[in-house]
């Protein structure tokens, strides 16, 4: 029985994760970017779409488009105002610009996660679930949310399969993590697909944001713990490739549902670190990273 | 070397030291505990930039040195009562053995792959500190019972002292022959390698002298503030700082980590009034000094000197 909650349970967080992490491999996969304002932007998109219900009085689906909506002007804020500037910056040596960008999106995260504290203070936001009750699956009690989230976490996934396997702008996309110079070769404009990605990262972003914000509520502290998560999801993937993410996210959710049934809730994180730890030495591109 | 001694440079900083030391004489106790912490900080600093501004490594977790070094001598005295300078000693060579730790990933990976090493170290440090708390003091904080002296003067003395003696030390060090190889390692590790030059061992070398005095830092810092805890030693908002100031200062000077340093604790003192928002307005600055001025405050005034 408890095996058999493990199962539900850490599906429903693994699920969040992998959506989470996806959009993240994906702007590495095409730009190089490590975007370490990612925390900030999920955590933006659940306290939009907590403030449009609670403080704009909508209703729950005009609320989590809403949140939504603001991550996707995050996403193209970071990009605007941080990413590009130090790309095409000429004062920074071409071998530095990692370094910056990360230093960057750093410091752009704490600032939207500051003002996020000042305007709606660091109390955890829950954001009503768009299905309530509770179903019974074998004798478990499973909150229909937690369903929810399973199924939309995957239907978003396989609509971004789709789009980047099926249509144009997906295989330039795909192309361009391949080979970027050869995609110019073919007189396809670079910043326009990187434009396309960052879209996809800010719809990705906010459709995780608020569903994290309906399964665990968030606060301006969820901010680093998200951005660490997805950050070593990524890397346990291995950096860039879409689908060792989606199997890194299974392992670490189901990791920390086991450790915290099984041993305490309070050692949840740890398990999930030594593994990272253990996998960056035997095998230190990843699951499926390639170099 | 020789012609440092006459350069603008040396005597600028032997000028901002010499003015420094007289300030107990005429400032308020809180001015002298608020740049006390600061000097401790641009120890930290310069520490860091030997690290990533030489020897190329991107280190995530500076406070894994730190929090190591200042725990050790922390533990020892609350657990022994051991004297202080025995802990800090050996606090410091559980920095240098942690620094070894750190090493053994960074010879073996690059770039995001080592930062995020340095992080998972950061958060394993943490950890075991909640984990462990009859021994470290869990979140609330570990007490200790030893200072090393309760005058504000006398502290902030040892303090300037320290970080002037550590900024000789690592500013020489950057200087030297050891230096340049470091930085060709740090930028082309193959072609350093094949001019001849054991990166293995230079690299090395750079994280047991970062271990070394982020370490000794941190065991003072403990003994300044009477106790140790995850938010003022290990916390990654700290390490955060401890970057932060590193770049704003200017990369790869040393001497600006440290400036950097002190312009963002006192900054984010003078900001205080403005409650929740100082914290906002010191990274809108420190991006806006990122994007525009990449070299830093250093940086910006050396390439205007070397122009002129």
């Amino acid at each position: 029985m408890l095996a058999l909650q493990i199962l539900i349970d850490g599906f429903a967080i693994s699920a969040l994760y992998a959506l989470g992490a996806t959009g993240f491999t994906l702007i590495f996969g095409v730009s190089g970017v490590l975007n370490l304002s990612h925390g900030a932007i999920m955590v933006a998109a659940a306290v939009a779409a907590w403030a449009a219900a609670s403080v704009l009085h909508l209703d729950i689906y005009s609320g989590a488009l809403f949140g939504v909506g603001v991550a996707l002007i995050m996403a193209f804020a970071t990009y605007f105002a941080v990413v590009k500037p130090i790309q095409n910056s000429r004062r920074i040596p071409n071998e530095e610009k990692e370094i910056f960008v990360l230093t960057g999106t750093l410091l752009w995260g704490i600032m939207i996660q500051e003002l996020i504290a000042y305007f709606f203070t660091n109390n955890a936001k829950t954001v009503l679930p768009i299905v309530e009750g509770v179903v019974d699956i074998f004798g478990n009690r499973t909150p229909r949310n937690n369903i929810f989230t399973a199924l939309v976490c995957c239907l978003v996934i396989g609509l971004l399969w789709l789009l980047v396997n099926r249509t144009r702008t997906g295989k330039a996309v795909l192309a361009a993590s391949m080979n970027p110079r050869g995609v110019t070769l073919l007189g396809l404009e670079l910043t326009q697909i990187y434009i396309v990605v960052w879209g996809i990262y800010g719809i990705l972003a906010g459709i995780a944001g608020v569903l994290l914000g309906m399964f665990l509520g968030v606060s301006s502290y969820s901010v680093g713990p998200l951005t660490a998560s997805a950050f070593s999801i990524v890397v346990l993937g291995g950096l860039g490739s879409v689908s060792g993410s989606l199997i890194a996210a299974f392992v670490v959710g189901y990791l920390e549902t086991i450790t915290a049934y099984m041993i305490s809730p309070a050692y949840r994180t740890i398990p999930a670190l030594l593994l990272l730890v253990f996998v960056m030495y035997i095998r230190p591109q990843g699951l499926l990273g390639r170099r | 070397m020789a012609n440092f001694f006459t350069s603008r440079l040396f005597f600028i900083s032997l000028v901002c030291v010499v003015v420094a030391a007289t300030l107990p004489l005429y400032v308020s106790g809180y001015i002298l505990g608020l740049l006390t912490v600061a000097f401790y900080f641009g120890v930290f600093a310069m520490a860091w930039d030997l690290l990533f501004g030489f020897a190329g490594e991107v280190n995530f977790g500076p406070t894994f040195l730190i929090g190591t070094g200042a725990y050790t001598a922390g533990i020892l005295n609350n657990q022994f009562g051991w004297s202080v300078y025995v802990c800090i000693l050996l606090g410091a060579l559980a920095s240098v053995v942690a620094g070894f730790v750190l090493a053994l990933p960074a010879l073996r990976v690059r770039g995001p792959y080592f930062g995020l090493t340095t992080l998972v170290a950061v958060l394993m440090l943490q950890n075991f500190v909640v984990v462990f708390a009859d021994l470290t003091g869990g979140e609330i904080g570990l007490t200790i019972p030893d200072v090393i002296t309760i005058n504000a003067g006398a502290n902030y003395w040892i303090a300037l002292g320290f970080m002037t003696i550590s900024a000789a030390i690592l500013y020489g060090l950057s200087q030297s022959p050891v230096g340049l190889v470091l930085q060709a390692s740090g930028q082309d590790p193959v072609q350093a390698g094949a001019l001849g030059f054991n990166i293995v061992k230079h690299k090395l070398a750079a994280f047991i002298v970062s271990a070394f005095f982020s370490g000794l830092s941190g065991a003072l810092l403990v003994f300044y503030f009477g106790t140790a805890s995850v938010g003022t030693v290990v916390d990654v908002a700290v390490g955060v700082n401890v970057i932060v100031s590193a770049v704003l200062g200017g990369r790869r000077t040393v001497l600006g980590a440290a400036l950097g340093a002190i312009f963002l604790i006192v900054a984010g003192e003078f900001l205080r009034p403005t409650g929740e928002l100082a914290t906002f307005i010191v990274s809108a600055v420190a991006l806006l000094v990122v994007l525009f001025f990449p070299g830093g405050f250093l940086g910006a005034a050396l390439s205007r000197e070397a122009r002129s």
